[in-house]
């Protein structure tokens, strides 16, 4: 019914008591998110007390999947720690690992990547919203919010949402939501040069599950992922896909605001990758506006229903 | 962050990458303690601005050529002079130009041989890539896309760090042997720990040259660094030129806000990089020009968005606002209390659009409405950016 995380997941976070853990785990308690541990070296035996809820915090990754049966951590760990709190994950034999941090350094991420070759811990992020599977509730309740992505704006379905980006995702699922049509899983893969899993990664994770009968993928400027991705569509999902780029009138050289978001070259422009959308028959939304249409428009002609 | 030439290459020598030897002068009364470190003889002068292009450059004064060989040091002297406190327009610095504020006098090295040699980030492998090049001195994209069999790359396995396989592939790759190879392997193996040891995003030598008495020598240095890195590395950070920035830009990051100045004269103010982006597109898209980039970020608060709009009104250009916030978690109540208090802070007279959505969004739409200002909400992306670009048409 979604991917990688269902309403079932039980959650660690790592950085539980820190202001920005901690006022997103409220939120996702408040969700109805299972949040079961918390991780901050030295406090453990404490508490992170939220209305009704008490959850336990343990000084290590290993510690509290071991006492709770967490299988996913989202990492609130501010950037100079964050490498370290990753690779505690993998230690520790996660699921998943749910980077949230943003400002990591490359280098730290590219011996990270590279300490992962292998091992059973994938990586969603860093420098990423994170991942929300709605539940059945109202506003979505009773679903897996891990990080920073507000809740309430979801509704329970069958189309995933893959992105770089926070905002410009929320926008694709409100609209969506707007328009009755609910998702299976977002997933907000993060806007730094060296990430764990690629647009890539998920749009195959979506290809495979049944309950995704359609595909948002929305990208930006730099590097070559959303090609990658589009190829692969082209050859093996049968699934409607509608695409964005960001990043059309960006100057060349400059970083945008994200560490990945800037034009290196003649194919990481905006205009080449949507040239490669369509040619890989990903219906292109012209502006941010047209997300939720374009994938309506891609349903019509492969005669699928989303809903 | 970026570095000057001069500062690229003391960075090279600490980390023992030969460079010809040189010296900066920032007055004219430096010149000639600076050339006195120098042997008699040919001379560079080189104009240190941060954009690239420079010897094929022109100055605002029609004097042409950034970069000059002189025969004398008498002669570098004067050259200098033309040079220092002119404005240089190259292709990278758009038509303002860049003011020199410091002239890099340096050996004019015997060239054997130029060749390319750059170190960076490989996305796709996500490890650092190598990449060399028989084909020096000009532009390294012009080489890929005509003769890239003449483009030579190699992964670094961050786990064992450059092999020394692999600094022998690059130099049998590059034809060199003898005394040339054994310095060119030293002269990789320095540059290497220096673009891992700083944190480096690039760093580009082009040209790399041999001489006809078997040195290899770094001719010109390009270097930018990791800003998620510079925490770690305060020497570095000294080396940043305020005055190769945007000010509107400087006064942005002091607010956390992430500004880019462009040449429209929509601008636009948004939370998060993406919707910041994709804001630009949809006022292109309407026959617009957007002015700027700028992220408010994910939780922006009142100060930052009256410093947002004044960094904004900075710009003379400017015609019209687009506020455009998907207020996730955000109160959009709050940023709707933040809007009214700056547009009457700064006493705004421009036409504003502002489009507010997500979490509390009847009050945040409520409060803009009770505010008496004069602004146009605009309901979606499309509708917002719509009715800016026919205000300002």
């Amino acid at each position: 019914m979604a991917i990688l995380i269902t309403p079932a997941t039980k959650i660690l976070i790592q950085g539980i008591t820190g202001e920005f853990g901690a006022r997103h785990t409220r939120l996702s308690l408040d969700y109805g998110t299972q949040v079961v541990a918390g991780v901050t070296p030295g406090k453990g035996g404490q508490f992170f007390e939220h209305g009704a809820h008490r959850v336990p915090i343990f000084n290590s990754v290993a510690d509290a999947a071991k006492a709770t049966g967490a299988t996913v951590s989202a990492i609130f760990v501010p950037p100079p720690f964050a490498a370290d709190a990753i690779l505690e994950c993998v230690d520790a034999n996660l699921d998943l690992a749910v980077a949230i941090t943003e400002g990591i350094p490359i280098k730290d991420m590219v011996r990270v990547k590279r300490a992962m070759e292998g091992r059973k811990t994938r990586l969603v992020g860093p420098n990423c919203p994170g991942m929300v599977s709605p539940g059945a509730g109202q506003d979505s309740h009773g679903g897996c919010r891990i990080g920073i992505a507000p809740g309430y704006i979801n509704k329970q379905g069958h189309v995933g949402v893959v992105s770089r980006s926070g905002t410009l995702t929320y926008e694709a699922v409100f609209q969506l939501t707007t328009k009755g049509i609910g998702q299976s899983t977002t997933v907000g893969i993060g806007g730094d040069p060296v990430n764990g899993t690629s647009h890539l990664d998920v749009i195959k994770l979506f290809a495979a599950d049944p309950d995704t009968h359609g595909i948002i993928l929305i990208g930006e400027i730099g590097g070559n992922a959303e090609v990658e991705a589009a190829r692969w569509i082209k050859a093996n999902c049968k699934k409607p896909v509608a695409g964005f780029i960001a990043g059309a009138t960006a100057p060349a050289g400059r970083r945008m605001g994200h560490a990945g978001a800037i034009v290196g070259g003649a194919e990481d422009t905006a205009a080449a990758k949507i040239a490669v959308f369509k040619e890989c028959g990903i219906e292109v939304a012209v502006t941010p506006s047209d997300m939720a249409d374009a994938l309506l428009r891609a349903a019509k002609a492969k005669s699928v229903t989303l809903t | 962050m970026n570095i000057h030439e001069y500062q690229a290459k003391a960075l090279f020598e600490k980390f023992g990458v030969p460079v010809p030897k040189g010296a900066p002068a920032k007055t004219p009364e430096d010149f000639i303690n600076a050339l006195s470190d120098l042997p008699d003889g040919p001379t560079m002068v080189k104009s240190q601005i941060h954009a690239g292009g420079r010897g094929k450059g022109t100055f605002t004064d029609g004097y042409k050529g950034g970069v000059k060989f002189c025969k004398t040091k008498a002669d570098a002297r004067e050259i200098a002079g033309k040079m220092l406190g002119n404005t240089l327009v190259t292709l990278q610095t758009g038509p303002a130009g860049r003011k020199v504020q410091t002239v890099y006098f340096t050996v004019a090295s015997d060239i054997k041989k130029e060749y390319y040699l750059a170190i960076l980030l490989d996305r796709t492998t996500s490890r650092p890539v190598i990449v060399a090049s028989t084909e020096g001195g000009v532009e390294i994209e012009k080489v890929a896309h005509e003769t890239p069999e003449k483009i030579t790359k190699v992964f670094v396995d961050p786990a064992y760090g450059l092999a020394d396989f692999q600094v022998r592939e690059l130099i049998f790759k590059l034809g060199l042997a003898g005394t040339e190879a054994k310095n060119a392997a030293k002269l990789i193996r320095n540059l290497y720990t220096c673009f891992w040891e700083t944190d480096a995003a690039m760093v580009e030598v082009n040209p790399l040259i041999t001489t006809p008495t078997g040195e290899v020598l770094a001719l010109d240095a390009k270097v930018s660094f990791d800003d998620n890195a510079l925490f770690r590395h305060p020497e570095i950070v000294s080396l940043r030129d305020l005055n190769e920035e945007d000010s509107k830009e400087i006064e942005a990051s002091k607010h956390s806000l992430n500004y880019i100045a462009l040449d429209g004269n929509i601008a636009c103010l948004v939370n998060g990089a993406g919707l910041a982006m994709s804001t630009m597109d949809i006022i292109k898209h309407f026959g617009g020009t957007p002015a700027n980039f700028l992220d408010v970020g994910g939780g922006a608060t009142k100060e930052q968005v009256v410093a947002a709009f004044k960094i904004i009104l900075g710009d003379a250009n400017v015609k019209g606002i687009l506020v455009n916030i998907f207020g996730g978690i955000m109160d959009c109540n709050v940023i709707a209390q933040g809007i009214v208090e700056a547009v009457k802070e700064v006493g705004l007279k421009l036409p504003l659009v502002v489009r507010l959505e997500g979490n509390n969004v009847t009050s945040g739409k409520a409060t803009l409405a009770a505010s008496g200002l004069k602004l146009v909400s605009g309901d979606t992306m499309a509708d917002a950016a719509q009715k800016i670009v026919k205000l300002v048409a």
